[in-house]
């Protein structure tokens, strides 16, 4: 890296650091749970791309780790004092009813223990490509939601767990997702990252090159779902609340369409689609509010216009943007400086005539 | 060579259903030799390769590597070992760049785990110099140099051809197995490529066992030649013995019934 690169990222950094304080203490709660969202979505994005974008493998399991890691901050954060009120139905399992854990220590086993669960999930399923891949990812999310809907007296069922203390302020989901992005960028660029690129690019010649196909596979399914997994215990201690209907397979689609607008294969891309998407879908929701123009109510306007405009805004994307924003490059300060001189020449060309 | 060949193969067999690709292949290649496999289309030459390097189990047989039995193994546990290969149709990561495609394939003699990796411990530093200057030496040497940081597949074909030799040694092989280096070169080509697996050969102290079609390559370069025919060796020997064993004439020319 260049010296004066150092600095703009330095600089880059402190902006963040300066506009998350003045971010604390002015923007109202609406907002701050949006840019909180907008963070975690990144998280998750990020470590989908790693599986999906990076190493090619097409996995549909997210939701299902995130779940994994939602539950483990739910039920080991919840104070033992308001345990009976949640688990009115069935009391807690009385191997964990007593135990309280603190929120990191929650958090990352909630992240190892997803890794864990992609590691059964994955020794079997890796050896599927494309969209079988897909499909038998898909349907072991949907299991592990099942199996978590039906644990009454550890999961507290189709009841959720309701007063989880939220813990996960602003500085923490910040502080997580850069953590996150710059481990992820790390190993992309690290040996392990260009083995993984290797399997997407050709599995056969990668493994003629001595990649160990099985091995490398499940070691980036793993770290995906870990950081799946802290991503979700950041959501249920931003919320409060874990409700297994959260969980359902379709989340797993938002975080797709991130990464295929960000760019399958850029870290960047998907880090500016995670705010694009999950802002935009906040900012869309006065299509879903009826309205009316001179006094006459214009009948589109109902519950779930906006999804129907954001299903065409994807077609689009699909259809004339294939390879999303960024396609597999990543922005860098090379290229910023690039847009701006070449901007800035533009300007004096128009100048001097 | 006394510490007997470092590759051979005791007839090895492999059938796909009814078809049997190859029959009873026992090939013996020793150290410092360049052994060509020859035979017209469809012969099983590629499904021989393909069972030295793992792609394939054989139905039956043995294949034994410096005297350890290999067979069975993985693609990448046997390129461990020290066999690298090239492929017919060329098989680059083609969307990478040239030096990345050649530091890929320095990835399995390193050490760190991925976390040292990632956090870029100081093992895993001077490991990834090192990979660096390596492939960079690797890509002078190949003459890619003006090319390393293109995308692989923007290289003119002969070049791809080349990058692939050069991937394959990255692996730091001892023997190098070359599937029809030569195809869709012209003579001029082909020429300077003998020229060059023989340096290379010199070079890097490897043992070489190549597929081929351009009958000028493989009578100048090959110290031995086996020949196969449907799956079954019709010849061996040097390239005098091949040239003029009539059942070797009879595969690639035909013969006159009415003769």
């Amino acid at each position: 890296m260049k010296k004066q690169d150092k600095i703009l990222t330095v600089i880059l950094l402190a902006a963040l650091f300066i506009f998350l304080i003045i971010a604390n203490l002015f923007l109202d709660a609406y907002i701050k749970r949006v840019l909180n969202l907008c963070a975690i979505y990144t998280i998750l994005a990020l470590s989908m791309n790693l599986i999906n974008g990076f190493t090619g493998l097409f996995s549909l399991g997210h939701a299902g780790f995130m779940a994994i890691g939602a539950y483990c901050v739910g039920i080991f954060t919840l104070p033992i004092s308001v345990r009976p009120a949640n688990f009115y139905i069935e009391p807690m399992h009385p191997a964990i009813a007593n135990v309280e854990l603190p929120f990191f220590v929650a958090l990352l086993l909630g992240g190892v223990l997803a890794a864990f669960f992609a590691f059964l999930i994955g020794a079997p399923v890796l050896r599927l490509r494309d969209d079988y891949l897909a499909i038998a990812t898909l349907g072991f999310s949907e299991i592990i939601r099942i199996v978590l809907t039906n644990m009454q007296s550890i999961t507290n069922g189709p009841l959720g767990i309701k007063n989880i203390p939220t813990t996960a302020n602003m500085w923490w989901i910040y502080g997580v997702t850069l953590v996150t992005v710059i481990f992820l960028v790390l190993l992309i660029s690290s040996s392990y990252g260009r083995a993984f690129k290797a399997i997407r690019e050709d599995e056969i010649a990668a493994q003629a090159m001595g990649i160990n196909l099985f091995r490398h596979k499940i070691l980036s399914f793993m770290i995906g779902a870990f950081f799946a997994g802290i991503a979700g215990g950041l959501y249920a201690s931003m919320l409060s609340t874990v409700d297994p209907k959260n969980f359902i397979f379709t989340l797993t689609y938002n975080f797709l369409l991130i990464i295929v607008l960000g760019g399958m294969g850029s870290v960047s891309g998907t880090i500016i689609s995670a705010y694009i998407v999950t802002a935009g879908l906040e900012i869309m929701r006065f299509f879903d509010e009826p309205l009316s123009i001179f006094g006459v109510s214009i009948p589109l306007f109902r519950p779930g216009l906006r999804m129907v405009i954001f299903s065409i805004c994807l077609m689009i994307i699909v259809l004339f943007f294939r390879n999303g924003l960024m396609g597999n490059k990543e922005l860098n300060w090379d290229m910023l400086r690039g847009l701006f001189s070449k901007r800035s020449k533009r300007i004096k060309g128009g100048e001097a005539r | 060579m006394t510490q007997g060949p470092i590759l051979e193969t005791k007839s090895i067999t492999m059938r796909f259903g009814g078809v049997v690709a190859v029959n009873n292949l026992s090939i013996e290649v020793n150290k410092g030799e360049i052994v060509a496999l020859i035979g017209p289309n469809g012969a099983g030459k590629t499904t021989a390769f393909n069972m030295i390097t793992g792609v394939y189990t054989p139905t039956s047989g043995k294949i034994y590597y410096e005297g350890q039995d290999i067979t069975g193994l993985r693609p990448d546990q046997i390129t461990e070992k020290g066999i690298a290969r090239t492929f017919q149709n060329i098989r680059l990561f083609k969307k990478l760049t040239v030096f990345d495609n050649v530091l890929i394939a320095c990835h399995l003699r390193l050490k760190s785990n991925f976390l040292t990796a990632a956090l870029r411990f100081r093992q895993y530093r001077r490991e990834e110099q090192r990979m660096r200057e390596q492939s960079l030496e690797l890509i002078k040497k190949f003459g890619l140099e003006k090319y390393k940081d293109d995308i692989a597949s923007s290289l003119p074909y002969g070049l791809q051809r080349r990058l692939e030799i050069a991937r394959a040694l990255a692996t730091q092989p001892k023997l190098l197995l070359l599937d029809e280096p030569a195809a869709g070169m012209n003579p001029k080509e082909t020429e300077e490529l003998s020229a060059f697996i023989r340096e290379i050969k010199d070079e890097y102290n490897l043992t070489v066992f190549l597929i081929e079609h351009h009958m000028d390559l493989v009578m100048e370069i090959s110290d031995r030649i086996y020949v196969l025919d449907f799956g079954e060796t019709i010849a061996k020997g040097t390239a005098e013995d091949v040239q003029n064993d009539p059942r070797v004439i009879e595969a690639y020319l035909g013969v006159d019934d009415n003769a």
